[in-house]
Parts: structure tokens; C-alpha cells; sequence
């Protein structure tokens, strides 16, 4: 991420309204771009989370616009279908005053065969600031950011990172319980192919939550299983592994379902959805394992009465919804961490703290 | 060109199939070895010339049972000129062309295009394998007595596993008769299927699908079952899992005529390389990672894989090295993980990355130089691999404290798909000989300078 570490109240006061509260004694290290949270600390992420409630002011106010970004071209780059993810960054880059332009593979040369290279290449001509990349392929964001000056943001790539979800995901926990520090977070589902659980192990580790994974044994990663390189090095040390969805939902506070795909049935995953629903989805009766005012989150888009049943997701602790709208914000603070006139220049320049 | 005699004097002269390693002359005439003296006398005789190879290792030419050289089909990648080039920079003097050429080598026409173009083109030695099946479309066996009379040396559809049981059973049992080994790669395609590196910690953290060691191991033990049901030679390439190890040792211990080879990069790489840092695990994922060049079939292992491995080739249990170079070009590997394409550019680093593996006492030299030279001759059946007196005076020199960058962009081969590009490396081959002439020398490039 790359934010400012010496831009002036001057600066902000001209960018951003006063009363947005963007910080203007940042310690974050000046990074190019978002491609996962391994490389934020726990003040990083608290101070783009700091920004996002100023964004989120933004987002509710009668005109929602603001010159922040004027000037500034964002391409959203989408290899994968995507309603919310690609909306919020739109949005974010819209009310940020933005040129926002976005590509999807169908309707590009892509479909004509043209590869990544050339795609970035071409897009890099055009003197863009910022790409916001979704892509099947795990790691191709950083492949991009090889061959672009843009800053590039992670919108999701294969199954390995999901940011921007995972930081709204931590600003929705923490408009509600504050300090995470050993809160209890169960996630629920798909662990192997899921790239989401992937960020939010780490974000919420990093925000010092103790996670808790449950999920049928064909989707999590042996190793895990087998519970001997859960080390460090791979970024996921400490996290825990319930036997059972009862026992990871125990006096939780908060409770993520995550999305099952037809998919993992037909390839053997799993003998049915019905199965899946009946061991592992999330139920009223689950909920109530869970501490009192729970929060119940899902990622998106949800397969009601298979991973997760109506009434918990439109109950009154499904924070489903708010997590969609803090998108917006976050997206809104990342856009304008990395795009922001006069910070863009000072890129890798600092040390981390 | 026949008439050179030459005189390779004072260097330690190691050949296991003879069981030398002592400082010796070569005497080579006609394109033949002559002899390998008792002792180095300092001086060449009358009417040789000599080459000074003190303080350098002598050995035979080195002898690959695994190249790649995309020619016909892919001659973008590679041709029969650059790789053949490409081998005697690394040493090699007899390389074996895998058949998964466009055409495929699956017919008399094809092996005898690739065998005419290669003694024609080639600088070094170039013996053809022929596909298992049809066009390596695992259905229909390859006309293998045809392909035996045009000169193979065994039969594979590298690349593509026979995944039809009974096919290669009758493979096995068909090929028995010609005396020609099967090699099949070893890989159940269903197991992690979509997997593009090793399965484990770091294709975890990188998002990326893991295979399992054992879509190799279970194709392995079937295959060494159904040789031992065949009577059949079996040949496993690129063995790379400590399961496959223990399934190979059980067969040679009842009799199966079995042998296996290792690639180097199985040898001295394992899955933390796709973090891009030459093996180093980072603490956040760097632009440098997910590196298509560590991509490979077999994907690079967990570092208990390499261990095993590197053991068992020291053991013997691994009969020999092979390199499976495989090259490919910048659209194959400039772009995503999982779009690039799986191999490895292999011949000229081949020898200098194991011999790294010699100095921390991990395997010895005698080994190395055995398991390149008189291990795959063996598996050959062929005059070849030695220095003893009439065979093709094919000699790679070799200087062990010569130490160089690695730098693709200098590769013979036509493509630069290495990971190691950057390394430093001690010890490399300086001079190799086939049938006499001296096909690759590093002085007249590397050491102009120095000279005088």
C-alpha cells in the first residue's frame, strides 16, 4: 500500500473535505499496491480501517462526491464474473471523482486470445494510475504489477487473496465489537479453494483474533490437517482447526459462512449439497452456540439453505448487507491511499514499523 | 578431422566404468580413445596435441536419457542445432530425443527425420525414443518393432502418462520382446488434478492447487507391478517422491529389471523455489513470486522429497541422472502460473547445480560423473559412457573451482526458462569432445582476456 507519510493538513484540507477523516500523520510504509495483507501490520490495517470511517461518512451524505481523485484513471480489470466486487470499486472510484473504465475479459481482446502481457502492456500505454485486477489464476496481480507503474489492487485472485474483502470484513467487525484482540472468529465452508478465508486467516490473526476453521476434510488443505506446517512461514501459524461446526461455533463472535459451489459436489468434494447444509451449514440452532450478538458475515453471494439458511441471513445478526456497504468505503480508502495526488511518487520508500 | 590425435594431459581422469579416478593422460586418434595412461608423464607424444587439463577432472562425455528437443514442431523453443548445442555446453555428448515432437516420433518416418537431421546438424550425439502410443494418445500402441528397427532406444509418451492400465501392460509385454524399456511418466492425472505445482504449505499460502506426491507414487508402484508381471524393462523418469523410492526399492529387491533416473532439479530445488527467491521463504509474498520458471512435471518437491532422493541416488537405488530439459518460450512462461507451460532448461546447468551437492559431502564425485556417464550406457546397452580404449573419444572437461553466474541470455539453447538465472555456481564443464573434436570450449569466449 503506498499512503502518506509527510503530506501536508494543507494537502488534505484540498483533496477532501475537513471533515473527512483521512489521516495526515500516517505510519504506513509507502507500498505501489494491495495484492494481499501479508505485508501490512496491524497499525497499517487500522489506519486504512481509520480512513474507511471517513469514507463511509462520504458515502452517506445526499451528493456523494468528492475531488479526491480527480484526474485519476482507474481501469477495473475483470477475468471473472463479479457483481459486488466490481460495483464497489466502481463506485468507490466515482465518488471519489475518478475516471473509472471498466474492462471484462468477454467483452475485450482477451476473448480474441490477446495475453495478460499484452492486455497490462496495452492498458500501461494509456497512462492509467490505478488497476484493479480479478483473475482466476492465483498470483496474477503480482505478474501484473511487474509490467504496469499503475498501482495495482488485488479484487480477488484464484484462490489465493481476496483484500479489499477481507479489510471490509475487518471494518464490519470492528464497527461492532471495537478491539478484535481475542475475539473468537469461526469460518465455516470451503477453506481450500476459498480465497477469502485465505485474507481473512490472516487479516484477523493479524488483528489479534483467534480463528477457528471448520469444514469437511476434502476441503482444506492436508497439510493443515495433519496440523505440522501450520508453521509461521506460511503465514497461517496459530490458527485452529474445530473437529466439528458445533465446536468452531462455540461462544464465537463471530461466525462466517462460506460460499459452496455446485462444483465441489460434481468433482467429489462432497456427496451432496443436502449433506453439506445438513453437517456444516449455518443454522438458527448453530447461531445459538455462538456468544450473544454474534455476528453472522458471509462473503457473497450466498447459496441460502446450503452453506447458510434464510432466516440466519436476513436474522437479525447477519451483518450480510453492511458488509457489502462498508465495501464501498474500504475500497474507497484503498483507492485513495494508493491514487491520492502526491503520494503516488513516494513509492517503497520507507521501512516497515 | 579423423586424423587429430590429442593428448588430454594431467587432469584427474575419473570413469567409473572402468573404475578409474587417478591422474592420468587421455590418448585419443581417429576420433577413438586410445588409451588411458598408467600415470600422467607431463608430456604428449610425438605428433599429439595437447590439451592441459591439470587441476581439471576428465571424464567421459556425458550421456542424457531425457531431452526435449522440440524439433519437428516447436522449433521456436528449441531446434536440433541449438540443443545439440545446448548439450555440448553442458557436457553432454549423447542426448535422447523424447518424442513428443508435432509430429510425434510414433512412426520409422519421423525417428528416421530426427536421426538424419541430428547427424547432419547436430554436434553431438542424438538417439531417438518413440512414442508408447499413437500420436501419445494413450489409446493405440505405436508400431514399436518398426520404431526398434529405426534405431530407438526405448519408448515413451513423456509428458502424457499411460493412464490405460491394460495399454501399458501390453506396452510392457510388447517391448519385452524388442529388449527396449518402457518409460512411462509416472503421474495419475485425476489425483489434484488441476494442480500446478507440489501440494503443501507454500501452494497453500500461494493460493495455488497442489498435486500430491502420490499421483506419482501410485503410478510408479502400478507400473513396477506390471513390469514384474511382463517381465518387462521398465524405466521410471523423473522419480521425485520418497514413496516412489520405497515402491522402487521393493521391486529391484524382487527382481524387477527396473531402473530410474533423477533430474537435477529434483536433485536441488524444492517447492519454496516458486516463492521466486531461490528457495529462501519470504515473510510476505514478493513480485518476485510465483516464478513460472520452477514450474516443471514433476513439480519441484517438499525438501524430504530431495533428501530422499539425493540419498538414493548416492545409494544407487537411482540408477542415474537425466535432465529432462525442456525448453520453452517467453509466451510459455511470461504470464501467469497457471498458463505457463511445465519445464525446465536443463543440459547447461546440469552438471554445475548437482556438483554443488559434492562439496557439503551430500554425494561424491565418482557418483555424480557415474550417474551421467556409465549408468545411463548401461541402461543404453551401448559402447558408450566410457573412456575405455576404441569407444568414441567423447570427454567432458571439467574445472570443480570455476565459478560463473548463471545467465540464461547466454544459453545455447534457444530459450532461457531457468531458475537459477543468477545464481552463482562452483564448478562447471569447460571443454567437451565428441569423437574427437572439440564441440564446446569456455576458453576462447569466457577467458580471452585472461590469456595472455
Amino acid at each position: 500500500m503506498t499512503n502518506p507519510t509527510t503530506t501536508t493538513a494543507t494537502e488534505e484540507s484540498v483533496l477532501l473535505d475537513s471533515d473527512t477523516a483521512v489521516e495526515t500523520d500516517s505510519v504506513v510504509t509507502p507500498r505501489h499496491h494491495l495484492l494481499d495483507l501479508d505485508d501490512l501490520s496491524a497499525t497499517e490495517i487500522t489506519e486504512l480501517l481509520d480512513s474507511a470511517e471517513g469514507m463511509l461518512e462520504i458515502t452517506n451524505r445526499d451528493i456523494r462526491k468528492t475531488p479526491a481523485l480527480r484526474g485519476k484513471t482507474i481501469i477495473t480489470m475483470f477475468f471473472e464474473n463479479s457483481t459486488r466486487t466490481r460495483v464497489s470499486f466502481e463506485q468507490a472510484g466515482k465518488i471519489l471523482g475518478a475516471d473509472v473504465i471498466n474492462v471484462t475479459a468477454s467483452a475485450s481482446s482477451v476473448s480474441k486470445g490477446e495475453s495478460l502481457l499484452n492486455t497490462v502492456k496495452t492498458l500501461q500505454a494509456m497512462q492509467i494510475d490505478a488497476l484493479v485486477v480479478r483473475h482466476p489464476h492465483s498470483g496474477a496481480p503480482y505478474f501484473i504489477s511487474n509490467h504496469t507503474d499503475a498501482a495495482v489492487v488485488n479484487a480477488g485472485d484464484g484462490t489465493h487473496a481476496h483484500p479489499t474483502q477481507s479489510l471490509l470484513d475487518l471494518f464490519t467487525v470492528r464497527n461492532h465489537v471495537g478491539d478484535m484482540e481475542g475475539k473468537k472468529i469461526a469460518i465455516v465452508g470451503d477453506v481450500l479453494y476459498s480465497r477469502v478465508a485465505r485474507s481473512d486467516i490472516l487479516a484477523f490473526q493479524k488483528m489479534g483474533a483467534e480463528v477457528t476453521v471448520s469444514c469437511p476434510n476434502t476441503l482444506i488443505p492436508d497439510e493443515w490437517r495433519l496440523g505440522s506446517t501450520l508453521g509461521e512461514e506460511t503465514g497461517f501459524g496459530g490458527l485452529k482447526l474445530a473437529k466439528t461446526v458445533d465446536e468452531a461455533v462455540d461462544s464465537a463472535d463471530v461466525v462466517m459462512a462460506l460460499r459452496i459451489q455446485q462444483e465441489r459436489q460434481d468433482a467429489g468434494h462432497l456427496p451432496s449439497l443436502r449433506e453439506y447444509s445438513d453437517r456444516w451449514g449455518i443454522n438458527s440452532k448453530r447461531m445459538a452456540l455462538a456468544n450473544d450478538g454474534a455476528l453472522l458475515m458471509h462473503p457473497g453471494p450466498m447459496n441460502e439453505g446450503v452453506e447458510i439458511a434464510s432466516d440466519v441471513a436476513h436474522g437479525a445478526q447477519s451483518v450480510v448487507e453492511e458488509q457489502v456497504r462498508n465495501g464501498v468505503a474500504v475500497r474507497m480508502a484503498v483507492l485513495y491511499t494508493l491514487c491520492a495526488p502526491g503520494k503516488f511518487t513516494r513509492i517503497g520508500n520507507g521501512d516497515e514499523d | 578431422m579423423a586424423a587429430r590425435k590429442l593428448a588430454i594431459t594431467g587432469g584427474r581422469v575419473i570413469d567409473p566404468a572402468q573404475g578409474i579416478d587417478r591422474v592420468a593422460d587421455v590418448l585419443i586418434s581417429n576420433g577413438k580413445i586410445e588409451e588411458v595412461t598408467e600415470s600422467s608423464s607431463g608430456t604428449a607424444p610425438e605428433g599429439y596435441e595437447v590439451l592441459d587439463a591439470s587441476g581439471k577432472i576428465v571424464s567421459p562425455g556425458f550421456v542424457d536419457l531425457h531431452t526435449h528437443l522440440r524439433d519437428p514442431g516447436q522449433e521456436w523453443k528449441e531446434t536440433i542445432v541449438t540443443g545439440t548445442r545446448a548439450a555440448a555446453h553442458g557436457g553432454f555428448t549423447t542426448i535422447s530425443a523424447m518424442p513428443n515432437t508435432d509430429p510425434v516420433q510414433d512412426s520409422a518416418a519421423v525417428v528416421d527425420d530426427v536421426m538424419r537431421r541430428s547427424a547432419a546438424d547436430g554436434v553431438v550425439r542424438v538417439l531417438p525414443i518413440g512414442a508408447i502410443s499413437i500420436g501419445q494418445k494413450g489409446k493405440q500402441l505405436a508400431p514399436m518393432g518398426e520404431l526398434a528397427d529405426s534405431g530407438v532406444i526405448g519408448f515413451s509418451d513423456d509428458g502424457n502418462p499411460v493412464s490405460d492400465a491394460n495399454l501399458m501392460r501390453q506396452a510392457l509385454s510388447y517391448s519385452a520382446e524388442l529388449g527396449l524399456p518402457i518409460i512411462n511418466h509416472a503421474e495419475d492425472k485425476k489425483i489434484g488434478a488441476g494442480g500446478v505445482m507440489s501440494a503443501g504449505a507454500v501452494a497453500t499460502r500461494l493460493g495455488l492447487a497442489g498435486v500430491p506426491a502420490e499421483a506419482e507414487t501410485v503410478m510408479v508402484a502400478r507400473d513396477l507391478h506390471l513390469a514384474d508381471l511382463t517381465k518387462a524393462r521398465v524405466h521410471i523418469p523423473h522419480i521425485s517422491t520418497v514413496g516412489s523410492l520405497v515402491a522402487l526399492q521393493s521391486a529391484k529387491e524382487c527382481g524387477v529389471d527396473v531402473t530410474a533416473e533423477v533430474t537435477p532439479h529434483h536433485l536441488t530445488l524444492n517447492d519454496e523455489w516458486v516463492f521466486g527467491l531461490k528457495g529462501e521463504v519470504p515473510d510476505t509474498i514478493g513480485s518476485e513470486a510465483y516464478d513460472t520458471n520452477t514450474k516443471v512435471n514433476p513439480p519441484l518437491r517438499s525438501r524430504a522429497d530431495v533428501e530422499a532422493v539425493i540419498d538414493a541416488l548416492g545409494e544407487g537405488l537411482i540408477d542415474i541422472i537425466a535432465t529432462d530439459h525442456a525448453p520453452h518460450a517467453d509466451t510459455d512462461k511470461v504470464c501467469t502460473y497457471n498458463e505457463a507451460a511445465h519445464g525446465i532448461n536443463v543440459l547447461e546447468t546440469a552438471f554445475s547445480s548437482v556438483f554443488q551437492l559434492v562439496d557439503p559431502g551430500k554425494l561424491s564425485i565418482v557418483r555424480l560423473i557415474e550417474s551421467l556417464t556409465a549408468g545411463p550406457a548401461k541402461i543404453l546397452r551401448k559402447d558408450l559412457g566410457s573412456l575405455k580404449k576404441g569407444f568414441s573419444a567423447d570427454v567432458a572437461i571439467i574445472d570443480p573451482g570455476s565459478k560463473w553466474v548463471v545467465d540464461p541470455t547466454l544459453f545455447e539453447s534457444k530459450s532461457v526458462n531457468s531458475p537459477l538465472a543468477g545464481l552463482e555456481l562452483e564448478g562447471r564443464v569447460v571443454t567437451t569432445i565428441y569423437q574427437g573434436e572439440t564441440v564446446f570450449d569456455l576458453s576462447p569466449v569466457a577467458e580471452a582476456g585472461a590469456k595472455q
